[in-house]
């Protein structure tokens, strides 16, 4: 019961970073149809800039980690978010009203570019962040096996649910919000409403990478290493997540990246971890063969 | 007739290398109903959306309210106080019958939201019944009514409405005549209507204009349209 506990806290955690980066994936696909593989090296990206954020103040000796980790979060997101903004503006925006393939072979080579561009500017060695925030919680020690949270854990979790909160209700509530939808479900109309097509395109770009940045941070404390190529391997199972999930919803996002985290820390834990991969791509299979449009999505119906 | 409010002079519009309209030359004044008929393909939804940018003219200018608006992109002139209820309709199927109304409403900024929103549903008593309703899953009719609802919770100068009766009841269609003559009559609403029963739209309009294959072939007032020959055969057969 303990070891499950455990695995579950594990599963849940990973779950969360998967989680905030298919949002990402699915606002973009939601909002132009489009799946934007160079979302998983912005993530990486995302992850870089919190490191030299976080090493700066370091050396500037701000050792309060709450501060720090506020700056880190904020400073990440803002820079990350600059990424994703410029991504769209040069790799995509070009080719809006090409043919349905073009973006998709343009945003191939922007992952490309991100992951080689970091390697050469980066050195393509791992690097370690010093493990800055320690300590955790521990339970039910009766029968010998303890249940470890880590402060990072509760950190993960407690900033996803947060995030996830305030980006739900930034999409149900807010006229930002409302206008993504609307360019969502005909851009055309929106357009003739005053709605900016393409600034709620770029914002949607934006939100997505400032949320994948956050996740690149989450990673960061969580593993406490990272390099140019981690963006490639989480950028696919993200992706996963969100079609699992349902390519366009949003809570289908969430519950997706849940699924794929859970899937594989409990393969790893009562199974063999070499397969844990196999082990998630395979339930992907399954629940697209009964749900093609995933979990949550909605079926692809005719317009009328 | 002093300045028009809308002023289009010679407009070209293509779809690829097909010519949808031929040089178009439409005034519509500050105050009035202006109705465009025309057979199906004829090219008025074309020029509808041609006044809003999309497409561009290929040629001619768009004059609105003294300011050429021909190479203008679109939301912006949605900010100009033209508002339009498209052929098709175009609600947004997954938003409310509410949030429909908010996305009209954007342009101004919600400045007189409440306000507007309760006018909308005096006018259109059944989008009250609706408002928690998703729009994909009204009737024609209602749908009708919130696009026209949608257009004017803008506060628009000129409301371009295409088809508002298309698919409807005689009941239902007539009711929109009514509401349209009314706005015009009460508060000065100048609209642009594009119609196919171009008897009724006729009857309404202080002025119309009969397109056929993308040019304008005959103007005048409205009734008197309505006496002429060949506008009868134009509409009754479906011109040439």
């Amino acid at each position: 019961m303990e070891y499950f506990l455990q695995q579950l806290i594990n599963g849940v955690t990973l779950g969360s970073i998967y989680g905030l980066i298919a949002i990402g994936y699915t606002m973009v696909y939601g909002i132009i149809g489009m799946i934007n593989f160079a979302h998983g090296d912005v993530f990486m990206v995302g992850s870089f800039m919190a490191l030299i954020v976080f090493l700066a103040l370091l050396a500037l000796g701000v050792t309060f980690m709450p501060l720090a980790l506020l700056i880190v979060l904020i400073l990440a997101m803002a820079l990350t978010s600059l990424y994703g903004w410029t991504v769209e503006r040069i790799a995509y925006r070009p080719l809006r009203g090409s043919f349905r393939l073009a973006p998709l072979i343009s945003a191939i080579g922007m992952s490309i570019f991100l992951q080689n561009m970091v390697q050469v500017a980066q050195g393509a060695r791992v690097k370690p962040l010093p493990p800055v925030i320690t300590g955790g919680y521990q339970f039910g020690a009766a029968d010998g096996f303890v249940v470890n949270v880590s402060n990072v854990q509760v950190i993960i979790v407690v900033t996803t649910i947060a995030l996830m909160v305030a980006f739900s209700l930034i999409v149900s509530k807010t006229p930002l919000g409302r206008a993504q939808r609307a360019c969502e479900q005909d851009r055309k109309m929106a357009a003739l409403l005053g709605v900016d097509v393409d600034r709620t395109i770029s914002l949607t770009f934006v939100m997505g990478a400032a949320l994948a940045s956050v996740a690149g941070l989450m990673y960061l404390l969580y593993y406490g290493v990272i390099d140019f190529y981690i963006g490639f391997v989480a950028g696919v199972k993200a992706f996963t997540a969100a079609v699992l999930g349902g390519i366009g919803s949003l809570p289908g996002a969430m519950l997706g990246g849940l699924l794929i985290g859970l899937i594989e820390t409990f393969w790893s834990a009562y199974f063999t971890v070499e397969y844990k991969d196999v082990a998630a791509f395979s339930i992907l299979a399954i629940v697209l063969i009964f749900l093609p449009s995933g979990l949550l999505g909605r079926p692809e119906v005719e317009k009328v | 007739m002093t300045e028009p409010l809308l002023s289009i002079r010679g407009v070209t519009a293509y779809y690829g290398a097909i010519a949808a309209l031929k040089g178009v030359d439409v005034d519509v004044g500050e105050g009035e109903i202006v109705t465009l008929i025309g057979a199906n393909g004829a090219g008025k939804s074309t020029l509808m959306m041609t006044i809003f940018g999309a497409p561009q003219a290929r040629d001619g200018s768009i004059v609105y309210d003294g300011q050429d608006i021909t190479r203008t992109p679109t939301h912006k002139i949605a900010q100009l106080k033209i508002a339009q209820s498209p052929e098709g309709r175009r609600i947004f199927p997954r938003m409310s019958v509410i949030e429909n109304l908010k996305m009209g409403a954007a342009v101004t900024g919600y400045a007189h939201y409440e306000a507007d929103l309760q006018r909308m549903f005096d006018i259109f008593p059944r989008l009250k019944e609706r408002a928690n309703q998703r729009g994909g899953t009204l009737s024609g009719g209602e749908q009708q009514m919130l696009a026209i609802a949608r257009a004017l919770m803008s506060r628009p100068r000129l409301l371009m409405l295409d088809e508002p009766s298309l698919g409807l009841a005689p009941l239902i269609a007539k009711q929109i005549f009514a509401v349209i003559a009314e706005l015009n009559r009460t508060e000065g609403l100048t609209v642009f209507l594009v119609e196919q029963n171009a008897y009724h739209a006729l009857k309404l309009a202080h002025r119309g204009y009969v397109m056929v294959n993308g040019q304008i072939t005959l103007s005048g007032a409205g009734r008197e349209l309505l006496e002429r020959e060949e506008v009868r055969a134009a509409y009754l057969e479906g011109g040439r």
